[in-house]
């Protein structure tokens, strides 16, 4: 028993060795936690939001050098904040949460930017930070990938039912007794820790795509929300282990390449007939619709 | 206000107040199980804020609200966009809230003449055909309390009237109490056991027959020429006069006993006709 858990770890740490693995076991484990986020990212169109966090990312990385503590605390401690002033700068009804939005997102970017340049000088790799360095993945990096990435995954699915009636219609989700708003927050800093585990493999400027380009790649071909999770996921791994080889391949940035990836799936899949994606025992209700000319609202 | 047991809600002179501006203020609202209470009132009156109070989702700053215990409520919303983004089926949405069997929502469906729809999406339902659906979502719930803001609003005539039987079989059958709110105050569902008539504050409130010839309702919404709280309603409120005429709780004589605003006008007319002919209306000794 010793002898064989011991020989599991040792060809473990064997195939960890290979920075290419790890690469692609971190991948592989970011794509499966953010398939069902990005799937409710798009459904409730908060894509910027996503993005914004991912800038604010950048900022926790400089603080993190300038301070000399791990990225690992720096970096979900500004998210988390960043969550927290947009939620109190909705309520200025002066200016629209898209702007909000966008100043926190590039002063952030921007500032991260400075502090870098001001501290870490000519050591730090700024190419890194925006798109990602995921061949520099680590050990370390793929516990957290696992331990922190799975502990997401399974707060998800206890409370799916939750996010998907917060996201369809937060009125009946609170009349009803679900308190939608407790949930947004859930899922608000669902977003930022995933954000912060996400991004040193892809960079700031990619996490965003890294989420919802699965997602939107499945909708066409699915029935429910709980399908459109799962082959997000899939598709975001399929897109992760096709990106990796190919930047192996065509000696490309590897953050770039999975992006890429995903959406030349994206693609593929836009002409997968219609017929042949959603399930055809759909009834009547399209022609239904069409004779009797309702607003399908 | 004694409250007993069958309560499901009991809302005593309460009031919601936010930055510094009374939304309503001295509101009285009990729902008992089995019973039906419309509230009625111009936009901005404060029925949804009402509602929110009642279902328990705000506050009062003043005033008691009390709630059966374990209370469940089910809830109509007055318009739901769905995003095309969200892959949605009926069946699916049946159990949005809480896991339903599958013969549970084959019931619901069954019961609003829906079965056929199961597998549709919702996007592509006409709005007659979504109302019924979001109807069988709330009920299938087994709600001890079913509430729907302006159920049939943007539904055509037809579907309007099934909804409303439909609402009325589901208190029957299950006995719950429904709490439904209406900017339409022209129109209040047939065994509606109270009307509330709101602004703000209770104008007044009462049984259908009793709110439509109060001075309150009238002063808000006009005169009963203008508006009729007609189209659904009992039997019992009008009375058969000697001559064949029908006359209403508003004090109107028409022919029929179901007349529509446009019958009503169109027999105003006449009866003024009969009365330059020098007939008079109280001249049934001819019958």
């Amino acid at each position: 028993m010793g002898i064989i858990t011991m020989g599991i770890i040792t060809m473990g740490m064997i195939m960890f060795d290979d920075f290419f693995i790890r690469a692609l076991f971190a991948g592989i484990g970011l794509a499966v936690i953010v398939g069902p986020l990005g799937c409710l990212i798009i459904w409730r169109k908060m894509a910027f939001f996503g993005d914004t966090l991912a800038h604010a990312a950048l900022l926790g990385i400089a603080l993190a050098i300038l301070a000399d503590v791990s990225s690992l605390i720096a970096v979900p401690f500004v998210t988390l904040a960043i969550c927290i002033a947009i939620m109190v700068a909705k309520r200025t009804p002066s200016l629209s949460s898209d702007t909000i939005l966008a100043i926190l997102a590039h002063s952030t970017l921007a500032l991260g930017l400075v502090l870098v340049s001001v501290t870490g000088g000519r050591n730090v790799d700024v190419n890194g930070l925006l798109f990602g360095d995921i061949l520099s993945v680590d050990t370390t990096d793929l516990l957290v990938i696992y331990a922190g990435g799975g502990a997401i995954l399974a707060i998800i699915v206890w409370q799916w039912r939750r996010l998907v009636a917060a996201t369809l219609s937060p009125e009946i989700a609170e009349a009803e007794g679900l308190s939608p708003q407790r949930t947004e927050w859930l899922f608000m800093v669902l977003i930022a820790l995933v954000v912060s585990i996400a991004v040193k493999l892809v960079g700031v400027l990619l996490i965003t795509a890294l989420m919802i380009i699965p997602a939107a790649a499945a909708r066409r071909l699915v029935t429910s929300p709980e399908m459109m999770a799962v082959l997000a996921s899939i598709l975001g791994v399929i897109g992760v282990i096709a990106g990796l080889y190919g930047s192996a391949e065509f000696d490309t940035p590897s953050g770039p390449s999975i992006i890429v990836a995903g959406a030349l799936l994206l693609l593929g899949l836009t002409f997968v007939p219609r017929r042949l994606s959603v399930a055809n025992d759909s009834p009547a209700p399209y022609n239904h619709h069409n004779e009797a000319g309702h607003d399908p609202k | 206000m004694a409250s007993d047991k069958t309560d499901l809600i009991n809302l005593e002179n309460a009031g919601v107040r936010r930055d510094n501006r009374w939304l309503v203020r001295g509101i009285d609202l009990r729902i008992r199980k089995g019973e039906i209470v419309t509230i009625i009132g111009p936009n901005g009156a404060g029925k949804s804020t009402t509602a929110k109070l009642a279902v328990g989702t705000i506050r009062a700053n003043e005033g008691r609200v009390q709630r059966q215990a374990g209370l469940r409520v089910g809830y109509v919303p007055q318009k739901l966009h769905i995003d095309p983004a969200l892959p949605m089926r009926v069946d699916r949405l049946l159990d949005l809230t809480a896991k339903v069997s599958p013969d549970e929502k084959k019931q619901a469906l069954e019961a609003v003449g829906a079965s056929h729809l199961a597998t549709a999406f919702v996007q592509d339902l006409s709005g007659g055909e979504f109302q019924r659906i979001l109807l069988a979502r709330a009920m299938v719930r087994r709600p001890n309390l079913l509430v729907l803001d302006e159920p049939v609003q943007g539904v055509d005539f037809a579907s309007e009237a099934m909804l409303y039987n439909l609402i009325q079989q589901i208190r029957d059958t299950t006995g719950c109490g429904v709490l439904m709110i209406s900017h339409d105050l022209h129109i209040v569902m047939a065994d509606t056991d109270t009307v509330l008539c709101l602004n703000g504050h209770i104008c007044c409130s009462g049984s259908p027959d009793s709110v439509v010839s109060n001075p309150e309702y009238l002063r808000l919404f006009g005169a009963p020429d203008t508006a009729a709280l007609a189209v659904y309603r009992h039997d019992h409120d009008h009375i058969h006069l000697p001559d064949g005429t029908v006359q209403h709780a508003d004090g109107s004589i028409s022919d029929s006993c179901h007349p529509d605003k446009h019958e009503h006008n169109h027999d105003r007319h006449n009866h003024d006709g009969h009365n330059h002919d020098g007939h008079n209306h109280d001249g049934h000794d001819h019958v």
